[in-house]
């Protein structure tokens, strides 16, 4: 086959193999899709115990240099400055259209130093964005061979309090160095799952190791992207490339909260980064379509790519995401609707292989958010 | 005594004079993972061979299974509209799809015997 000699793998690949791992092809890399107990078990696992995720498949790097923060901020309409170090933020890139290029989370390592986290499929095209914005006086250091691991759910803080126990005193969307097992990691109290859990960034030659030391405790099971997928969906997270992309904004993707108070019309430092006008027009002037979540009423999943009607019939949108929730037991999914029918309560219709199956239109998250915030 | 037969798409078909009970293999559902809902035909549907008859819906994705063989549904499954975990944890019994009339003789050539089956398995 082909597709051996260029698909990638990450520093667990051996481990999610032995572990009996389902391997398929993810963003180029052999990821595993879920492991022997099923994705309902591992999502049923992650909220009532913890989830061990290999995520090391997305892009980390560090942006520094001289005057970086400002930099950066032509990049992103986040308040880099208002942010701390070892806080971290929620940012989308935006393109000249006030589309999103992708989204990331950016921690402030040091005063001229950020750490970010990118989609795996949007690494290249995000490093040659930065290169290519940024000056000359600004280091791009890409982390290839470093693997990050994401412990998730409600008991993810008592294995951390065992192994590296300052970790526990982080509160959601801060990090800080940790040693764990005699290697030093960062490790942040963030996730893409709705729970409280750490993401914990190591070298590579150590990730085994320490994915090990994890799942040697009772409460841990490994986590494949099936599950990673179905927890991020119930908890109203967006997928880049599916939820939003090029040609979405961040106001019709409803990622308002992903642009500083300060960076918005009217604030301090109001504007200054790439399509900041559109953005704009769509905050002033409204959007003709949100993004929005859907109760499927019924079993019948409603999928990416299914159309939505309004009750005359009208085309008033398309699903983005969408499968079976394990904690709601039902089904569930993300879509964008036309602003005149995207009020929460409103009755639309999914057409599935023909047939009309009832949505309505939900605020998200689907399930409670449990991030730990002191 | 009902004979099984297979398919190359891990398919069993147990026939039992003109009368045909249609599933998947335990091959087969664990290759699609956990199923959370089974799309199954009306009664008294009249299936060409290689129809889709049957849309199966994992967590996941939806996979289609095309009939085996030409013929008329007479019954469908129910308890799977409510259960439909059931075809993960008995795929070969309980978790059946549909038992069709078959109108023509079976055409056994594309149809694959106990140990015919086993040798698909050993090549997956």
């Amino acid at each position: 086959m082909n597709q051996k000699n260029t698909i990638l793998t990450t520093p667990l690949h051996g481990l999610h193999v032995e572990l009996g791992g389902k391997m398929m092809p993810f963003a180029g890399y052999d990821m595993p899709v879920q492991f022997p107990g099923g994705i309902i078990k591992e999502h049923q696992h992650t909220r009532t115990h913890a989830g061990l995720f290999d995520v090391s498949h997305m892009g980390q790097l560090i942006v520094s240099g001289p005057d970086v923060t400002r930099e950066l901020e032509r990049l992103v309409p986040v308040d880099l400055e208002a942010l701390a170090v070892n806080q971290q933020t929620y940012a989308v890139f935006t393109n000249t259209e006030g589309g999103i290029k992708d989204d990331l989370i950016i921690t402030r390592f040091a005063d001229d130093e950020f750490f970010l986290v990118v989609n795996a499929a949007c690494k290249a095209q995000d490093t040659a964005h930065l290169r290519e914005q940024l000056s000359d006086d600004i280091k791009i250091e890409t982390l290839a061979s470093r693997a990050l691991l994401a412990l998730q759910g409600p008991t993810a803080s008592n294995v951390m309090a065992a192994l590296a126990p300052s970790t526990t005193e982080l509160v959601f969307m801060r990090g800080c160095t940790a040693t764990i097992s005699g290697v030093e990691c960062y490790v942040t109290r963030s996730g893409y799952t709705g729970e409280d859990g750490f993401e914990i960034s190591v070298p590579g030659a150590e990730a085994d190791a320490i994915a090990r030391i994890l799942l040697n405790y009772a409460d841990v099971e490994p986590i494949g992207l099936g599950a990673r997928d179905s927890l991020r969906l119930e908890a109203g997270l967006c997928l880049y490339g599916h939820d939003m992309d090029d040609n979405t904004s961040p106001v019709e993707a409803t990622l308002l909260f992903s642009i500083s108070k300060s960076r918005r019309p009217r604030g301090a430092k109001a504007g200054g980064f790439i399509g900041a006008d559109s953005v704009f027009g769509h905050i002033e002037n409204g959007v003709t379509r949100k993004r929005r979540g859907l109760l499927v009423q019924g079993r019948v999943p409603v999928r990416e790519g299914a159309e939505l009607f309004d009750t005359e019939g009208q085309v008033v949108g398309t699903v983005t995401s969408g499968g079976f929730g394990p904690t709601l037991q039902s089904p569930i999914a993300l879509g964008y609707v036309a602003s005149r029918s995207a009020d929460f309560g409103t009755e639309l219709f999914a057409l599935v292989r023909g047939k009309q199956v009832p949505v309505i239109v939900a605020k998200t998250p689907f399930i409670s958010q449990r991030y730990f915030r002191g | 005594m009902a004979t099984l037969y297979y398919t190359e798409e891990h398919e069993w078909l147990a026939v039992e004079g003109n009368i045909a009970t249609v599933g998947i293999t335990d091959f087969a559902q664990q290759q699609l993972g956990d199923i959370v809902f089974v799309d199954l035909p009306e009664p008294g549907k009249e299936i060409e061979q290689g129809d889709e008859v049957v849309v199966i819906e994992s967590v996941k994705a939806a996979g289609e299974i095309k009939s085996p063989v030409a013929g008329t549904v007479v019954a469908i499954n129910e308890a799977l509209a409510d259960t439909p975990e059931t075809v993960n944890e008995d795929p070969m019994g309980d978790g059946w799809f549909l038992k069709l009339h078959i109108s023509n003789d079976i055409d056994l050539g594309k149809l694959l015997d106990e140990a015919g089956h086993q040798g698909l398995l050993e090549d997956s």
